[in-house]
């Protein structure tokens, strides 16, 4: 493949989606260890009415409004879970599936009553948005990425989702100490002094602003994917969080580009003429990884659990 | 118009989508409060989305031998079948491997969903045609309901009750006690395998309706919704089975009455606004009942203390304590007792100074553990009790005889 045809329209898509699989897979280490995997499967639920309730109030398209609606339904949703879960004394699991089913729905609801035939809004997109359309269409060849001319025509997903993703990686850096003893010891992070209630918040929030961005771009399937199957996997490859950490950076780029090429590609090899939603089958990718991981990993069996248990 | 849709009056149409989603609401609610009640309600989620691949390897497969891609219960079968693939992935990870469940959960739900996407878009790609119809399983589509479709849905739903009637006692047991289940020598985890094959059921079923994404609701909404109102679990089925039905009618019955309602959203949402009632309602669970007995307490607190500092001849400062014994006349405007306040303020003191003694006496030991500064000691101990009790107390000492 030449640089011609594949710095226009697979470098941007790749890049977008790479970015996106690692700004979730970082907070989603936490969030797995942290028994909380499900909080970016809501998010990623209560993403479609805010983007609603956005469009509806300013009447276009626009991104940052769309960006604010999309994390004030993810705090909303937050919000709710906690207090339904107080107040009428139901166990997360319940009250999370209250609340996201709830919101999804009146969601929908209210794009079907809007009309949207108009403008490119549909739950569909919202499922698994559009990477492929993601092309940079001002690029001519490698040269292009020394070309300030044509690098002003890059689709607004990319400087975003990279903006997101060294903001996931600052969060996750700066706040690495407590995070991690919070994470595995929460009764001594608090002894210590870490205000873990604010901690939790925040690595909440974070998740939530990564999946808003990576939605943006991507669509939610791959977000809950994200979140949860590169870390996964790297769970049950090593015991130690940093190096955790790292593998599920390297399964959530393999599971990216592999996915990418083969949605892209795959189907051309295989003899058919069209390609397959490529947030798909990222999903697919880091499932399998995911497998082979659940199957191989060295450490994949809980300690002191036997295995013909 | 809504009264013509509540009374069936609406159409062919609109009435096998009220039925329908009445058994389906039924059924999902029944079979959902064992999921709730043993605390895995989100696995209804990882099942839910599962069902996609299977709707379009089996709509692929119909197309390939020549039929129609759109036959409901060859698709119904395709998303069964993969559903189970993924509710065994999902047991096969909580269990042989380290991941907890809600990772588990979330990794079969995107893996499969993203797969089923694959699919979706292979399909798109066939040039087939026809293949509009799948699109209306994420989210439900009861516009095209035919009469086959809707006695599938009721010999699905009456099917999965029968099932439910049957096993619903290991069900109880093992959502309870999963232990005790075990000791007893039930095999608990073929019961919840069947438990989830009832869920994976339902949600099959319910695909047409509301769609694999909120079939989730149906499943969790009613079952927390009718927790509210009974502490025992045949009430809890009984009455989920109730909201459930209802919200499945009523929600078909407003999207039939206006253009532009889908189902399965306002299903939903009216299955939300029972829970909504409920968790404020509600006579025992309530926030309303918690707020009224937090009230009733605070006053009988106040009162209390209130009389103890009178009959010690405190005065007192505390806005809301005065103001509740002067409501209760047992003061003036001024501060000062009534004569029923001093009254009742001698007995209060004296109770307290007869529970000091209980509470000393090593005899009463069981007695002095219900001591909590508001309970009557008349309420516990009986009348010669507390006579020996008084006898230890005394007259009034100091004075000579």
């Amino acid at each position: 493949m030449s640089g011609e045809e594949f710095v226009p329209l697979s470098l941007t898509p790749l890049l977008i989606g790479t970015c996106a699989a690692i700004a979730c897979a970082l907070p989603g280490n936490f969030l797995v260890l942290r028994k909380q995997a499900l909080i970016g499967d809501a998010i990623s639920h209560v993403v479609l009415p805010g983007i609603v309730v956005a469009f509806l109030l300013t009447g276009a398209i626009s991104t940052w409004p769309m960006m604010l609606g999309a994390a004030g339904a993810a705090v909303l949703a937050v919000v709710l879970i906690e207090a339904i879960r107080r107040l009428g004394q139901i166990e997360p699991g319940a009250a999370m599936g209250v609340v996201f089913t709830t919101m999804f729905a009146a969601g929908v609801l209210l794009l079907e009553q809007t009309d949207t035939s108009t403008v490119h809004l549909d739950v569909e997109h919202a499922l698994y948005g559009n990477l492929e359309s993601l092309i940079w269409l001002d690029a001519t060849g490698w040269s292009s990425l020394l070309d300030a001319q044509a690098l002003a025509g890059l689709p607004p997903e990319l400087p975003r989702i990279a903006l997101t993703l060294v903001g996931v990686t600052l969060f996750t850096w700066l706040f690495w100490r407590p995070l991690k003893i919070s994470t595995f010891d929460e009764g001594f992070a608090r002894t210590i002094g870490i205000r873990t209630g604010f901690l939790g918040m925040a690595l909440v929030i974070t998740a939530a602003i990564a999946a808003v961005a990576a939605f943006d771009a991507v669509g939610s399937i791959i977000v809950i994917a994200m979140f949860i199957c590169p870390p996964a996997a790297a769970r049950m490859l090593t015991n130690r969080l940093e190096a955790q950490i790292g593998w599920s950076v390297v399964i959530a780029i393999t599971s990216a580009v592999t996915g990418y090429v083969l949605a892209g590609y795959g189907p051309l090899w295989l003899g058919a003429a069209d390609a397959v939603s490529a947030a798909g089958m990222i999903a697919t990718m880091s499932g399998l990884i995911l497998a082979l991981a659940a199957m191989f990993g060295p450490c994949r069996t809980r300690v002191g659990v036997q295995t013909s248990a | 118009m809504l009264w013509d849709a509540l009374t069936l009056q609406l159409g062919y149409n609109a009435t096998l989508v009220a039925i329908g989603a009445t058994l389906l609401g039924v059924s999902a609610g029944v079979t959902g409060t064992f999921l709730f009640l043993r605390k895995r309600a989100l696995v209804s989620d990882a099942i839910s989305h599962a069902t996609l691949p299977g709707v379009c390897i089996a709509f692929m497969v119909l197309v390939a031998l020549g039929g129609d891609g759109r036959n409901l219960p060859g698709l119904l079968v395709g998303s069964a079948i993969s559903a189970w693939v993924g509710l065994l992935c999902m047991n096969w990870l909580t269990r042989r491997t380290r991941l907890a469940e809600d990772a588990a959960i979330g990794a079969v739900l995107s893996v499969f969903f993203g797969f089923g996407i694959v699919l979706l878009t292979v399909i798109q790609t066939m040039g087939v045609g026809r293949q509009a119809g799948l699109e209306g399983f994420l989210l439900g589509s009861t516009a095209g309901m035919l009469w086959a479709d809707a006695v599938i849905i009721a010999l699905g739903g009456a099917l999965t009750l029968a099932l439910v009637l049957i096993i619903r006692r290991p069900m109880t047991l093992v959502a309870f006690d999963p232990e005790y289940a075990a000791a007893r020598g039930l095999p608990v985890h073929r019961i919840d395998l069947a438990m989830m094959g009832l869920v994976m059921a339902v949600t099959v079923v319910g695909l047409k309706i509301v769609g694999l994404i909120l079939i989730v609701a149906l499943l969790i909404i009613p079952a927390v919704t009718a927790r509210f109102w009974s502490d025992r679990s045949e009430r809890v089925v009984l009455l989920a089975g109730l909201a459930g039905g209802l919200a499945g009618y009523i929600g078909a019955a407003i999207s039939a009455s206006a253009p532009n309602l889908p189902t399965g959203p306002i299903i939903v949402l009216v299955s939300f606004a029972f829970f909504l009632a409920s968790l404020f309602f509600a006579p025992m669970r309530g926030v309303l009942a918690a707020v009224l007995r937090h009230l009733r307490f605070q006053r009988r607190v106040h009162i209390r203390q209130g009389l103890l500092a009178l009959a010690q001849g405190q005065k007192i400062y505390e806005p809301l304590t005065l103001r509740l014994l002067r409501r209760a006349g047992l003061v003036r405007a001024d501060g000062v007792a009534t004569d029923t306040g001093k009254a009742r303020a001698a007995k209060a003191l004296r109770d307290e100074k007869r529970w000091e003694i209980v509470r000393a006496d090593q005899a009463h030991e069981a007695t002095a553990a219900l001591y909590d500064g508001l309970r009557d000691i008349e309420t516990v101990l009986t009348r010669d009790q507390i006579d020996e009790i008084d006898r230890q107390i005394g007259g009034p000492q100091g004075i000579p005889a």
